[in-house]
C-alpha cells in the first residue's frame, strides 16, 4: 500500500547504521571542518544511498559486487527492471573504466603551473624519492599476507597522495577496493598538515629547517613552459608505456594552459568540466560502500598502512633534499622535499609554514611547489609501472 | 638604529593590513596578509620593534621585490 509494504527497516542491519554513522561524520568533516569537502561532501551522501536496502541508486550482488550487464541490451532491461541502479553505471562506464579519473586528470593539469618545477628540474628527484613510501607499503602490503599483490599496489599508491593516479590504478587492478582506497586516499590528502610536521621535524635539525632560500625563482620562458608536458609526456610513454593514460591527460591538460592560445578550453578543463566530474567521481566511490563491503579488517588495515606511506614519501622527499645539500653549493632547505607527497598543494603549504616558523625570513611556497608538482608526474609514473608489472 | 626591510617575498594582493605605521610589533607577529597561488600567506615580523613606514594598502596588486613595511630596532 503506497510502497509502504516493501519499506526498508526491516531489512536494515546495524552494519548499515554504523555506515550512516561514518557518512554523517564524513558530511560533518566537510561542512564543519572544510576537510576535503568537494569530495567527503558527495562521498558521504553516496555511502547513505548504497545503505538503504532497495534503494536502488547502486544495487550489489549477493556476492557483493556492484550489478552489471553484459551488453547494452541487457543494461537497458536491467535497468528498466530496477536491477541496475544509476550510481552502477556510472562505475562502470566512469569509474571502471578510468574514464572519469583520467578527465579529472586533464582538469588537474589545465590548472597546474609547472614553472617552478622547470625552474628547478632537480625537483623531479625529490618527486621520486618521495614515492618511497609507496614501494615499501606496497611491499609491507604484500608480505604481510592480508593483500593480493594487485592490492597491495592499490594500497601502497594511497601514499603518492594524488587522487586520480590512485583511482585508476585501483580500478585497473582491485576495483573492490575502490571504496575504502579512494576514501583513505581523499582523507589523508586532507590530514597532510597533521601527518608531515612530526615526520619532518624528527628528519631535520632547526638549523636545516631556518635554511633561507631567496624567494624568487629563475624567470621561466615561454618556449619551456610550453615544450615541458609535450616532452615529459613522450619520454615517461617510452620509458613507461602503462602511465601514457595517466600522464597523457594530465600533460594534455597543460599544454592547453601552457600554450597560451587556448585559455578559453584551458579554463573550461580546470572549470565546470573538473567540478562536474568530480561530484560523479565522489557519489559513486561512496556508493561503493556498503556495509558488507567496507566494514571489515582489512580496510582498517588499508588505513594503518596508508598513513605509513605518507610518512615514508615524506621521509624519501626529506632524504633526497638532505643528500642533494652534500653536493650542492647553494643549499636548499631539505624540507621542500617533503613536499613531493604531492596532495597539491598542500604539502607544499606545510612546508612554508614550517620554513616560516623556523626563520620568518623564509618564504619557501614557491621552492615547495616544484617537488609538489614533480610528485604528482611521479605518483602517474608510478601507477603506470605497477600496471606493467601486473597487467591491468 | 638598525632597519629592516620587509619586501614582498612572491607576486600576488595584499588582503588585509596588519600593521600600522608607528606601531610596534613583535617578532613573529603577522604585518599583513599576502593571497598569491589560491592561498593567504601571513608575513611575518623577521624582528621585534616600531614600524615605520608601511608601504601597502588591502587589494593592492603586489609584485616580489614591493617593499611591504620598515621595522626599526
Amino acid at each position: 500500500m503506497f510502497g509502504l509494504y516493501e519499506s526498508a527497516f526491516g531489512a536494515l542491519s546495524w552494519g548499515n547504521i554504523l555506515m550512516f554513522i561514518i557518512a554523517g561524520l564524513l558530511i560533518y568533516l566537510g561542512v564543519a571542518k572544510k576537510m576535503e569537502p568537494v569530495l567527503l561532501i558527495p562521498i558521504g551522501l553516496g555511502i547513505f544511498m548504497v545503505n538503504i536496502p532497495f534503494a536502488g541508486l547502486m544495487i550489489y550482488t549477493p556476492d557483493g559486487f556492484p550489478a552489471e550487464a553484459a551488453s547494452l541490451s541487457e543494461l537497458i532491461r536491467a535497468i528498466g527492471e530496477g536491477k541496475i541502479g544509476l550510481l552502477n553505471v556510472l562505475y562502470t562506464y566512469g569509474i571502471k573504466s578510468g574514464v572519469i579519473p583520467l578527465l579529472i586528470f586533464l582538469g588537474v593539469g589545465a590548472m597546474t603551473d609547472f614553472r617552478p618545477t622547470i625552474a628547478r628540474p632537480i625537483s623531479f628527484i625529490f618527486g621520486a624519492a618521495a614515492q618511497m613510501g609507496v614501494f615499501v607499503v606496497f611491499l609491507i602490503a604484500y608480505s604481510s599476507g592480508w593483500f593480493t599483490v594487485n592490492e597491495a599496489a592499490c594500497v601502497g599508491i594511497i601514499g603518492g597522495s594524488d587522487g586520480p593516479p590512485t583511482v585508476y590504478l585501483t580500478a585497473a587492478l582491485a576495483p573492490w577496493l575502490l571504496g575504502p582506497v579512494t576514501l583513505v586516499a581523499y582523507s589523508y590528502m586532507a590530514l597532510v598538515p597533521i601527518i608531515q610536521p612530526p615526520v619532518i621535524k624528527l628528519l631535520t635539525s632547526k638549523k636545516e629547517r631556518a635554511i633561507f632560500m631567496k624567494p624568487q625563482l629563475r624567470e621561466v620562458p615561454n618556449l619551456e613552459v610550453v615544450l615541458f608536458p609535450i616532452i615529459i609526456f613522450v619520454v615517461a610513454a617510452l620509458i613507461v608505456p602503462k602511465s601514457a593514460p595517466l600522464i597523457g591527460m594530465f600533460m594534455f591538460g597543460n599544454l592547453l594552459r601552457a600554450s597560451g592560445v587556448t585559455d578559453r578550453l584551458a579554463q573550461s578543463a580546470g572549470g565546470v568540466f573538473i567540478d562536474v566530474l568530480t561530484f560523479l567521481l565522489g557519489i559513486t566511490v561512496g556508493a561503493l560502500m556498503p556495509a558488507v563491503v567496507f566494514l571489515k579488517l582489512e580496510t582498517l588495515a588499508i588505513i594503518g598502512l596508508a598513513v605509513v606511506a605518507f610518512a615514508l614519501g615524506t621521509a624519501g622527499g626529506v632524504w633526497a633534499a638532505q643528500l642533494a645539500n652534500l653536493f650542492l653549493k647553494e643549499k636548499i632547505n631539505p624540507m621542500i622535499g617533503a613536499a613531493g607527497v604531492s596532495a597539491i598543494p598542500m604539502s607544499a603549504r606545510v612546508v612554508q609554514k614550517l620554513g616560516q616558523q623556523a626563520n620568518p625570513k623564509n618564504f619557501l611556497i614557491m621552492h615547495a611547489m616544484g617537488p609538489n608538482m614533480a610528485g604528482a608526474v611521479a605518483t602517474s609514473v608510478v601507477a603506470g609501472i605497477f600496471l606493467g608489472m601486473l597487467g591491468g | 638604529m638598525a632597519q629592516e626591510k620587509i619586501e614582498v617575498p612572491i607576486t600576488g594582493k595584499i588582503i588585509s593590513v596588519n600593521a600600522s605605521q608607528g606601531s610596534t610589533v613583535k617578532e613573529g607577529d603577522v604585518l599583513c596578509i599576502l593571497e598569491s597561488m589560491k592561498m593567504e600567506n601571513p608575513i611575518i615580523a623577521p624582528v621585534g620593534g616600531t614600524v615605520t613606514q608601511v608601504n601597502v594598502s588591502s587589494g593592492q596588486l603586489v609584485q616580489a621585490g614591493d617593499l611591504i613595511a620598515i621595522i626599526e630596532y
